[in-house]
């Protein structure tokens, strides 16, 4: 986010919380998409993986004692949308499970980078301590979807060619 | 005290059938935020459009909605406008149906200067229909449908905007849906007709359009309420420049005294024989 630099360990936690409900929000949609589809694995790994966020959405506010939604409507991201946040154009109906845990872990490192760069700055102790323990805990992420991406090889080239495509969706 | 409602409130039950990749997606996310933004209620908002891809938008919120006839989605809306002066009127829809089968009412809409905002998905291709290449589309883009592309010039949305008398022209991104938003707010604030000119890739039709990310200009045009300078502006656009371009100071459009808020019953008394 730009504009303003959290200086209190509440402030910097509302980040994390945003971004956490932002990319739960997102993969619950994508999930969607995919349904609609008809790519019920693909749906199910991104429902699963809108869980895992939408947990650690709720584990901050356990964590920070929070009983309602901090106020975010200042903030704003350095880039287009949030670091866990997938964009929706990288989306393609045809996608296998590899491909959506390419964009989970890609989505994981930006959040990693996003935390390092607090726990880089010029920001008091205590805030740089938690963005920090947030930037392990986001490589740690990392390294479990990469032991997830394993039991999927990439797929062969031309896996997003259809011989009967869809020219309208209804 | 009514509690606020958040972007999640503007959406409907119905998920979306535009194909994973589209960028229709973005501008409901961007849309259903800037309404929960303005603190305005489902209730008190019609989202009207015509016919295309784009054009299901109303289904997916939670307000009004009117999925109208091909090319007459500014009609609709500036009928419901001027009947019901006291919803945000918010019509949607996209390159071919706003510009080729609707070009004429978006003149007249640009003309009248009602009270609306007009948000236009734009991916330079009629998509429901298989592809076949809208009046944005450019002169040379080859596909089975247009050989060798048509040679035809594009049209410019923003130039027609501004020299019909639209009261607020920008161009938006659907890949950065808050950005988006923030340039939706003040679209519907600004006071007369608002233009929206939103890139929305159609990632089925023209896969390459997944590269547009990398090829806008976020806040290249700054906003002016000079109509001269805006003119000058769109003469270096490249058609990937975002931003604000025009916020002018015109009167909307009201119906007078008389004629406003008239019963229906007023009416049909004279045309009775």
């Amino acid at each position: 986010m730009k504009r303003k630099l959290p200086r209190t360990v509440q402030e910097f936690m509302a980040y994390a919380w945003a971004m956490e409900v932002e990319a739960a929000e997102r993969y619950a949609e994508l999930a969607d998409q995919m349904n609609t589809h008809h790519n019920r694995e693909v749906s199910e790994l991104f429902a699963k993986l809108a869980r895992i966020e939408g947990k650690h959405r709720d584990q901050i506010m356990a964590q920070m004692g929070w009983t309602r939604a901090p106020d975010t409507s200042s903030f704003r991201w350095e880039t287009p949308e949030g670091p866990e946040t997938t964009d929706y154009s990288e989306l393609h109906y045809l996608m296998q499970p590899y491909h959506a845990l390419k964009l989970a872990e890609h989505n994981e490192r930006r959040a990693a980078e996003f935390f390092e760069r607090f726990a880089a700055a010029n920001l008091p102790a205590d805030v740089r301590a938690a963005a920090a323990e947030m930037a392990e805990d986001e490589r740690e992420h990392v390294r479990l979807i990469e032991d997830w991406l394993a039991r999927y090889p990439e797929p062969e080239a031309g896996w997003d060619e259809d011989p009967d495509p869809p020219a309208v969706a209804d | 005290m009514t509690e606020a409602l958040t972007h999640t409130d503007f959406k409907s039950d119905i998920k979306p059938v535009w194909c994973p990749g589209c960028g229709d997606f973005g501008v409901v996310n961007a849309l259903t935020k800037a309404l929960a933004k303005m603190e305005l209620r489902p209730e008190n908002v019609a989202v009207v459009s015509g016919i295309g891809c784009s054009s299901r938008i109303p289904a997916y919120t939670s307000c009004y909605g009117f999925h109208g006839v091909h090319g007459r989605a500014l009609a609709a809306g500036t009928g419901l406008k001027i009947a019901r002066p006291d919803l945000t009127v918010i019509v949607t829809g996209g390159d071919g149906d706003g510009y080729s089968i609707g070009g004429n009412h978006f003149l007249h809409a640009c003309r009248r200067n009602v009270d609306m905002t007009y948000i236009v998905m734009d991916n330079r291709v009629y998509g429901m229909t298989k592809g076949q290449p809208s009046p944005t589309t450019e002169p040379d883009w080859d596909s089975k449908l247009s050989p060798d592309g048509t040679g035809l010039r594009e049209f410019h949305p923003m130039v027609i905007a501004l020299s019909s008398g639209a009261n607020f022209i920008a161009r938006a991104f659907t890949g950065d849906p808050n950005g988006l938003a923030d340039v939706i707010v003040q679209a519907v604030r600004h006071p007369g007709f608002s233009f929206v000119e939103v890139l929305s890739p159609c990632v089925t039709f023209r896969p390459e359009q997944r590269d547009w990310k990398k090829i806008v200009k976020p806040d290249a045009i700054k906003p002016t309420s000079d109509i001269a300078r805006a003119a000058r502006r769109m003469l270096r656009d490249t058609g990937f420049d975002l931003g604000v371009l025009y916020a002018g100071n015109r009167k909307p459009y009201a119906p007078r005294g008389e004629r406003a808020n008239r019963d229906a019953s007023v009416l049909e008394a004279r045309f009775t024989l």
